[in-house]
């Protein structure tokens, strides 16, 4: 797991208060890490974390669904 | 200067526990109360309609206004649950209340309806005197329809709610409000005809999560007024997770957020109405203290009201 992999894993075990590694293209959601309620606050802490704001328009959640997706994602930002 | 003078609200007899309704959707009744906060809604009968619910919400408040029927000037419905394309439960609202021949103005909005159909009011009264707003839903009768999606059918609930609203002084003046829209989600949360409803639930929560807390602090920012210099909330009663969430990111208690979702679930635009029925009586606001009505939905659409106890 690279640097950048390791920050998000610590972002959705702060939000999820978990301890867990899911596998890079785990589905967050179907394996149950992560939950609706839980996903705001992983965009904030990822908003916070990598300094970008993520428009409303953006904010599809299967962007969001594993720690590969969030990763292309932030790779989209630049 | 426009006014809200009375709420009214109607609601089934037949409550539906969450026994009841885990039994039919095979879940557990606590998973229900976790994921939502509900602990019962309300099933209306056969014969009642949107408009036979809307009506009778209607008269109680036009009875707690002591205002007859036929002194409204116009009549707002707001309903995503109607029984038909047109016209609208409106009409036979108006025409059970005995109203005169005023226009009528139905919105298929669901849960966002309500406060749309306020911020409309809050201009005609200029125009028109008494503006009657009734939202009504039957909901169960699109979320119980096959195939039934648990996540989406254990939340929903019927009833009615009401408002009257003019330009005679009433409990509860209309300071300011703001309504905005984003079709890039309409398909997130639709009831296609003939289909069950679909919800994209985690893009519901997510862009309500953000988008609630800033349309109030937009709309209190305006009125340079801090979310904590508002005496109470009351926002459409879709999930009592979402709202904890917004107080939380207003930085308020969430004691100053009236919730009634535990007993009816969600009634989609009627549930604003049916709250705020509730809340007023029960709040005991006082002159110039502040309110907001606030909600989110299908569209997306999304707004705030902000009131002064008068």
């Amino acid at each position: 797991m690279t640097e950048r992999q390791q920050k998000i894993l610590s972002l959705i075990n702060k939000v999820t208060k978990k301890n867990e590694t899911p596998a890079l293209e785990e589905s967050l959601f179907e394996s149950g890490y992560l939950d609706s309620f839980a996903l705001p606050d992983l965009v904030a802490e990822l908003e916070d974390a990598f300094a970008i704001q993520i428009p409303d328009s953006d904010l599809n959640p299967r962007k969001f669904d594993s720690i590969e997706r969030i990763e292309s994602y932030l790779d989209q930002r630049g | 200067m426009p006014f809200l003078n009375s709420f009214g609200h109607w609601l089934p007899e037949r409550v539906v526990t969450n026994a009841e309704m885990s039994a039919a959707l095979g879940c557990e009744p606590d998973w229900i109360r976790s994921v939502s906060g509900i602990e019962e809604r309300r099933f209306a009968g056969e014969d009642d309609t949107v408009a036979s619910m809307g009506a009778k919400a209607a008269r109680n408040c036009l009875n707690a206004a002591g205002v007859e029927p036929g002194e409204v000037d116009y009549l707002i419905c707001s309903s995503g649950s109607a029984e038909r394309r047109f016209p609208g439960p409106g009409f036979e609202i108006s025409h059970a209340l005995g109203c005169a021949e005023i226009p009528v103005l139905d919105l298929p909005l669901a849960s966002a309806g309500a406060l749309v159909a306020l911020d409309l009011a809050r201009d005609l009264v200029r125009r028109y005197k008494r503006i009657l707003v009734v939202a009504s839903e039957k909901m169960s009768a699109v979320a119980m329809m096959e195939p039934v999606e648990r996540g989406i059918s254990m939340l929903f609930g019927d009833g009615a709610g009401a408002c009257l609203v003019s330009e005679e002084p009433g409990p509860l003046e209309v300071v300011d409000s703001l309504i905005a829209a984003d079709g890039k989600f309409a398909n997130d949360l639709a009831l296609p005809f003939g289909a069950p409803l679909s919800m994209n639930g985690r893009s519901v929560i997510l862009q309500a999560s953000r988008k609630v807390p800033r349309s109030i602090e937009e709309l209190l920012d305006r009125n340079d007024l801090k979310p904590a210099d508002v005496a109470s909330y009351v926002m459409h009663q879709a999930n009592l997770n979402l709202i904890a969430k917004v107080a939380s990111a207003l930085g308020v208690e969430s004691e100053r957020f009236f919730a009634n979702i535990a007993r009816y679930g969600n009634t989609s635009s009627a549930s604003l109405l049916i709250a705020a029925s509730e809340w007023l009586p029960a709040s005991s606001i006082r002159k110039h203290e502040h309110a907001v009505f606030t909600v989110f939905g299908a569209g997306f659409q999304w707004g705030s009201m902000l009131l002064r106890g008068a």
